[in-house]
């Protein structure tokens, strides 16, 4: 790419505000991923008394609920960062990538 | 060949004893009678996948077409060849064999196995389809030194590849010993011949096919499954569980987490090796340059990633039905072991054939015939993804641009693709061959540990850190790489399981090094890259802005080609 371009489009306020929104969501969704899981293993590792307490009469314990939402969690969350980018995020890029014709 | 053999085991053999039980057919396995419904089944996949790669090699005339499709792969079609690259056997029998034998673990290898796919979907899909071609070298390599960092990611992806397929292969003959009664070596070779065949005529549109058929036959069959151990007990979750309680030795610990677990420091290590090691993957990574965009490879993961989970929560119930229905049959069980063990342990062909019977128990000999063909044909999607991935890294990474200094002829590369996943091939199965009475489950485990202490380091600092040099990338990457074998080598796994050293002697004492060997990874690259002064260096930091541009915005993206 051209020295000129990659300066004209990194001095373009609106990629510096889709990089910035992008960044820290990204990050952010990072950080979140990595804090329920490794806060399950801890809880594995840590807490299995509390993982085996039953709920209510029968023999299903509160660790079923947990573990399978740890997974439907990381599709939500995997959801939410695909539907924001396909939205905000490729309009932004589309005003970029137009601006820098 | 026998010396050959124990080298190659003590360089390679390797740490999460854990992941052992989830990742293969272990031990001595007889050979059964034949199944001929499951041959007719099996037969059938492959007829049909023969067609797919016979339609494919017309399409598959340029480099384009053989490593990445051309880019004409929707989200949607990635998104279940991804789900059939990543769902292998050892996940389907071995996850399901490990709730059967000890309950609530098997659920925390399912979670992760799949929580990496969040942070490919964050920080690496579009990044990679935005900066990259047909491997993630390209990536890496983007605007640091060609030849060391192509040497570096060639080196990580042949050595993950390498492992990762010896454990497929083994699995699979052994597998197929059982559900088929063919001979290991039959079954070894047939599955290197199939996987050539795919490979080289049909390269990546042919594998991506056999991906998805393969995703869609295991998630329609699992969910078969999985629906008729619930309306057995009247969709009612609880009163499975406490029919499972019931029956198993174990009794409701079962309910909760056991012994998989010993340690945090070795259960968070594990964690880490699964997460990051996933984003690691060559095989997985290559398929993000199979569709149109970057909104595309996005969107892909995200249906990956529902199938992927989807799938996961099947083998938990499927385990939990095997307990209910397989051990309480006799037909499923050993009589001398069952007087002995108790019925869990008693099972025949060991706890990853809990699926295999189920299969039997809820859908009769026509079933099982199905799910044993889908076994199989979850190996062959494997083993040809892992193929074309490790083909590209010799022709694209060294061949092409260390060899020819990115100046080869376009049917020069695409030939050299071919001989290198034919050598492959033969090698896969030599190795199978090899190491067909060694325990090679863990291997799928260093894979990952691999994965994450040096091809995901390297990709995710180049991607997103400007002051990385070439230098820092070198050295820390293969650091990883060195430190993440030499680790296995030191601890329990293989220092007391392999080499026959003490209990308790191992100078590692964790089983898994991801931890460490990917912190010492990310720790030396930058280290390296701080004190690096060098003109490289420089250049390599100059041109940062130019690839962030790229990398954000998608302008000078490779293209899909027009077919």
């Amino acid at each position: 790419m051209e020295t000129q371009i990659v300066g004209r489009i990194t001095s373009n306020p609106t990629f510096k505000e889709l990089v910035s929104r992008r960044t820290r969501f990204a990050w952010t969704m990072t950080v979140l991923m990595l804090v329920i899981y490794f806060g399950f293993i801890l809880l594995v590792a840590f807490g299995k008394g509390f993982l085996a307490m039953r709920i209510g009469v029968g023999v299903t314990t509160i660790g079923i609920p947990i573990g399978i939402s740890v997974i439907v969690l990381a599709f939500i969350l995997t959801g939410i960062y695909v539907r924001r980018a396909n939205s905000e995020f490729d309009a932004l890029t589309r005003k970029i990538v137009q601006e820098a014709k | 060949m026998r010396r050959l053999a124990t080298l190659l085991l003590v360089s390679a053999a390797a740490a999460l004893p854990e992941l052992a039980l989830a990742a293969g057919v272990e031990g001595e396995v007889t050979k059964q009678a034949t199944n001929w419904s499951a041959i007719g089944m099996f037969l059938g996949f492959v007829t049909l996948t023969l067609g797919i790669t016979y339609w494919a090699s017309k399409r598959t005339k340029s480099a384009a077409a053989f490593y990445s499709a051309g880019g004409g792969i929707t989200a949607g079609q990635n998104g279940l060849a991804i789900a059939g690259d990543y769902m292998s056997a050892a996940s389907f029998l071995g996850i399901s064999g490990l709730v059967y034998t000890s309950g609530y673990d098997g659920l925390i290898y399912s979670v992760g196995w799949l929580v990496g796919w969040p942070i490919v979907t964050f920080l690496i899909a579009e990044p990679l389809r935005n900066l990259g071609k047909y491997t993630f070298a390209d990536v890496a390599s983007f605007r640091l030194g060609q030849t060391q960092i192509r040497i570096l990611a060639a080196c990580g992806s042949l050595v993950t590849v390498a492992f990762y397929l010896i454990a497929q292969m083994v699995g699979a003959g052994k597998l197929i010993q059982i559900l088929f009664g063919m001979d290991y070596l039959y079954a070894v070779l047939m599955v290197g011949v199939l996987m050539i065949t795919y490979v080289t005529f049909g390269g990546m549109v042919a594998t991506t096919w056999v991906q998805i058929i393969k995703a869609f036959l295991l998630l329609g069959g699992a969910t078969f499954m999985a629906l008729m151990v619930l309306l057995h007990f009247g969709f009612n979750p609880e009163a499975l569980f406490a029919k499972a309680v019931e029956v198993h030795p174990k009794g409701d610990q079962i309910m909760a987490p056991g012994t998989l677990i010993q340690d945090p420091i070795s259960a968070i290590s594990l964690g880490v090796a699964l997460m990051f090691g996933t984003a690691g993957l060559p095989h997985i990574l290559m398929r993000f340059f199979t569709v149109a965009d970057a909104k595309a490879a996005r969107k892909s993961v995200f249906y990956a990633t529902g199938f992927i989970g989807y799938f996961y929560i099947l083998t938990f119930i499927i385990g939990f039905g095997a307990i209910t229905l397989v051990s309480t049959n006799p037909q499923f069980l050993d009589p001398t072991i069952l007087a002995s063990k108790g019925p869990i342990a008693a099972i025949l062909g060991g706890s990853n054939m809990a699926a295999v019977h189920l299969a039997n128990a809820v859908g009769g000999n026509i079933f099982l015939g199905f799910i044993a063909a889908v076994a199989f044909a979850t190996i062959l999607a494997v083993v040809s993804g892992l193929a074309l991935a490790g083909a590209s890294a010799i022709s694209h990474d060294i061949y092409a641009s260390v060899i020819k200094k990115g100046k080869a002829v376009e049917q020069d590369e695409l030939r050299m693709s071919k001989i290198a996943t034919v050598f492959l091939g033969i090698l896969a199965v030599l190795l199978g061959i090899v190491f067909e009475k060694q325990n090679v489950a863990y291997m799928v485990g260093l894979a990952f540990a691999i994965a994450c202490s040096c091809n995901f380091p390297v990709l995710l600092m180049s991607i997103y850190w400007k002051g990385l040099t070439t230098m820092g990338a070198l050295i820390g990457g293969f650091l990883g790489l060195i430190s993440s074998v030499t680790l296995v080598v030191l601890g329990p796994t293989v220092w007391v399981g392999v080499l026959g050293h003490p209990a308790g002697s191992a100078p590692f004492p964790y089983s898994n090094p991801a931890l460490f060997s990917m912190g010492l990874a990310f720790f030396t690259i930058w280290l390296v890259s701080k004190i690096d002064r060098s003109k490289r260096a420089a250049e390599d930091q100059a041109a940062f802005a130019a690839q962030y541009v790229r990398c954000q915005t998608g302008i000078g993206a490779s293209r899909a080609a027009a077919h």
